[in-house]
């Protein structure tokens, strides 16, 4: 009881301390809106290009500023040391791709109870710390998606395949693995023999690879939901001179794929473009901070026109895009 | 560590007195401290406010704590990287008790007491099977963060209860965290111990020179058994706040902490090679870590570069004071 009332007044004297950065921020909200875009790591080309849209968005609408972050390694810890940061600055909304759903919801919390609206994109925040999350897609037509890559892979849609995923926390990966799994059986021909984990880690990823190649010696698809598990995967089946006889597949960045397509290690891949996902990311988060409601309504998103988001508060961007030889060098120029 | 170096090291030392070292050692440290401090607050305007110190300080205080048993241990000549391991370890333990549906206390006490387990299989190690502390806890760093992953895989554990929190997430008045307070004290008890009772002189004996201090009667392999249990209490200690603070664990927790740690310990004024350092170096090395990071990440200077200035903060300082001569650095020629 007694350390309840303590935490009351605690809770009370926070506010107050908010109080006046609300209402500077509300100054502020008539001159800039500053929106801080916390990546799941830095040096990762995805995010680049994430960002690269985010500030395409903040042009268009003009009065934006985009703050983009994000911690060296892929750890929660890390993040949360970065929102905490961003908290500090009264910034008016942070969009997060969050390294773990469940351990970003305390200081989630404690930024949506200073006035900062928190959204996540790309890789969910549990519901309880965020009002909405923008899909690049939804987990259903992204699993399919692999499947459907894989089995366009194999010469005559049968053999072994295997996974070479980000972690075994990341929760789209996990989503995506679940639904590949259950939309199995529709492909007769797909043999999957293992899930194996790179962590996101291009030297982790590399070992998976060519590990998975020396135990399956029959093995024809590696399948890698992981922009840097593909080129790392693509890069192990070169260096054990498989090509024509292993392909690699799954979603990637066309820069970094680009020369394994013409190496011939990977026959096509698949992304939703990261430029439309941070512009529609500062779009959403634009809304919000001007006072639109999240979970169950319809938000316009610029260019890439109105996206609806259900009771949850979770709304899909788009299907992810095929690339292969045909297209991948005139996207390699953009992200 | 030091058990490798020849016996006649500990010779140099004594033409100053202790403290007048101690005292220069410290002074260049707060004085880093107070600079980084003033430049933080010229250069950001959000730097000065209570909410914003206090939120700062949670990126720091349970590494902190770490610390505080880690410079013992390095004192005492020996070394543990398997602290962020433990952590894990302890924090899917108590997800696990949490989840079987026990209340706040035995959660708490569960945590401690794996650390403590986990400290002591690294005593036993070290002390009765003679491995050398670096290879055992390289062992137990991998052996402990797998059994954590065996136990949840890519599952979560968030069962806790709401009270739990507490920990982690709590303040004792105003904007002074359970967490700070916490630090504060054991800092206090462990600067008594080290610098006060005669604990803290064996301790540093050993460091010093391990084969005379078993000559003068000190039980060398005790001592250091009590320290790697001590130090994998405070990792589970350290861990109760850490998942207090995430709200839910995952096997990837506390990852690559053990050198955060000892950077924070080595960064404080405490001899790698042993025999020397303070509890208060190590308080001021952990404020700096913490204010340096969390000063650069308000002015959102990108975490790579962050890591670059931690890094060439611990070579500039560790090399500069061995140039200027302070205590502690110079390596016996």
């Amino acid at each position: 009881m007694d350390r309840r009332t303590l935490l009351k007044t605690g809770a009370m004297m926070a506010a107050a301390a908010t109080l006046p950065a609300a209402i500077s921020s509300r100054a502020r909200a008539a001159g800039t809106i500053r929106v801080g875009l916390v990546a799941k790591s830095l040096g990762n080309g995805f995010f680049v290009a994430v960002d690269k849209g985010a500030n395409e968005a903040a042009k268009a609408l003009g009065d934006v500023q985009v703050i983009f972050t994000g911690p060296t390694t892929t750890t929660a810890e890390g993040q949360i040391e970065v929102i905490q940061a961003l908290i500090a600055q009264h910034v008016d909304a942070i969009a997060i791709s969050a390294n773990d759903p469940d351990a970003l919801v305390p200081v989630c919390k404690r930024a949506l109870a200073r006035g900062i609206k928190v959204i996540s994109y790309d890789s969910a925040v549990s519901p309880e710390g965020r009002i909405v999350h923008l899909a690049p897609s939804s987990d259903e037509l992204i699993g399919k998606a692999l499947n459907k890559l894989a089995a366009a892979a194999l010469p005559d849609g049968k053999g072994k395949i295997a996974l070479v995923s980000a972690t075994p926390t990341s929760t789209n990966q996990n989503a995506w693995i679940a639904v590949m799994k259950g939309d199995l059986p529709n492909y007769p021909g797909l043999d999957l023999v293992s899930i194996t984990y790179g962590n996101d880690l291009a030297d982790d990823s590399y070992r998976e690879a060519t590990a998975l190649l020396q135990k399956y010696p029959d093995l024809k698809v590696i399948v890698s939901p992981s922009s840097v598990g593909i080129v790392a995967s693509a890069k192990a089946v070169e260096d054990a001179k498989k090509v024509g006889q292993v392909y690699v597949t799954g979603l990637g960045l066309p820069s970094e794929c680009a020369g394994h397509v013409m190496a011939g290690s990977i026959k096509s891949f698949a992304i939703w473009n990261p430029i439309d996902l941070g512009y529609a990311t500062i779009e959403v988060a634009v809304d919000l901070v001007r006072g639109a409601k999240g979970p169950g309504s319809s938000l316009p998103a610029g260019r890439m026109g109105s996206i609806a988001f259900d009771d949850k508060g979770v709304g899909a961007m788009a299907v992810p895009f095929t690339y292969d030889k045909s297209n991948v060098e005139q996207f390699a120029k953009v992200f | 560590m030091s058990s490798v170096l020849p016996v006649a090291t500990e010779t140099a030392p004594r033409r100053n007195p202790a403290w007048r070292k101690l005292l220069r050692w410290e002074v260049l440290l707060a004085l880093v401290v107070l600079a980084d401090f003033l430049f933080n607050a010229r250069i950001s305007k959000y730097f000065l406010d209570p909410w914003t110190l206090s939120d700062a300080s949670f990126n720091f205080t349970e590494r902190a704590i770490v610390a505080l048993p880690m410079a013992l241990l390095i004192i005492a000549g020996e070394i543990d990287i398997s602290v962020g391991s433990t952590m894990a370890l302890c924090s899917v333990v108590m997800g696990e008790v949490a989840a079987a549906g026990h209340g706040t206390p035995l959660v708490v006490l569960t945590g401690i007491v794996i650390g403590f387990l986990a400290g002591c299989f690294n005593a036993v190690l070290v002390t009765f099977f003679r491995v050398p502390s670096i290879v055992a806890t390289i062992g137990t760093l991998s052996l402990y963060r797998g059994i954590a992953y065996a136990i949840v895989g890519d599952g979560v554990l968030k069962a806790y209860k709401p009270n739990f929190a507490y920990f982690g997430q709590g303040y004792v008045v105003g904007p002074i965290s359970f967490e700070l307070v916490l630090f504060g004290g054991l800092a206090i008890l462990f600067a008594v111990l080290l610098h006060g009772t005669i604990i803290g002189r064996r301790i540093f004996a050993i460091g010093a020179n391990p084969i005379a201090s078993r000559v003068a009667g000190i039980r060398v392999d005790q001592y250091k058994f009590w320290i790697f249990a001590t130090l994998g209490l405070f990792a589970g200690l350290a861990s109760v706040l850490l998942t207090s603070r995430l709200g839910s664990t995952r096997p990837s927790i506390a990852m690559g902490w053990e050198l955060d740690i000892i950077t924070m310990v080595i960064l404080g004024g405490i001899s790698i090679d042993g025999g020397q350092g303070s509890i208060m170096g190590v308080v001021l090395a952990a404020l700096l870590i913490g204010l340096v990071t969390f000063g650069l990440s308000l002015l959102n200077v990108p975490g790579i570069v962050l890591s670059i200035v931690t890094g060439g903060l611990l070579i500039a300082v560790v090399a500069l004071s061995s140039v200027l001569g302070y205590s502690g650095r110079r390596r016996s020629r």
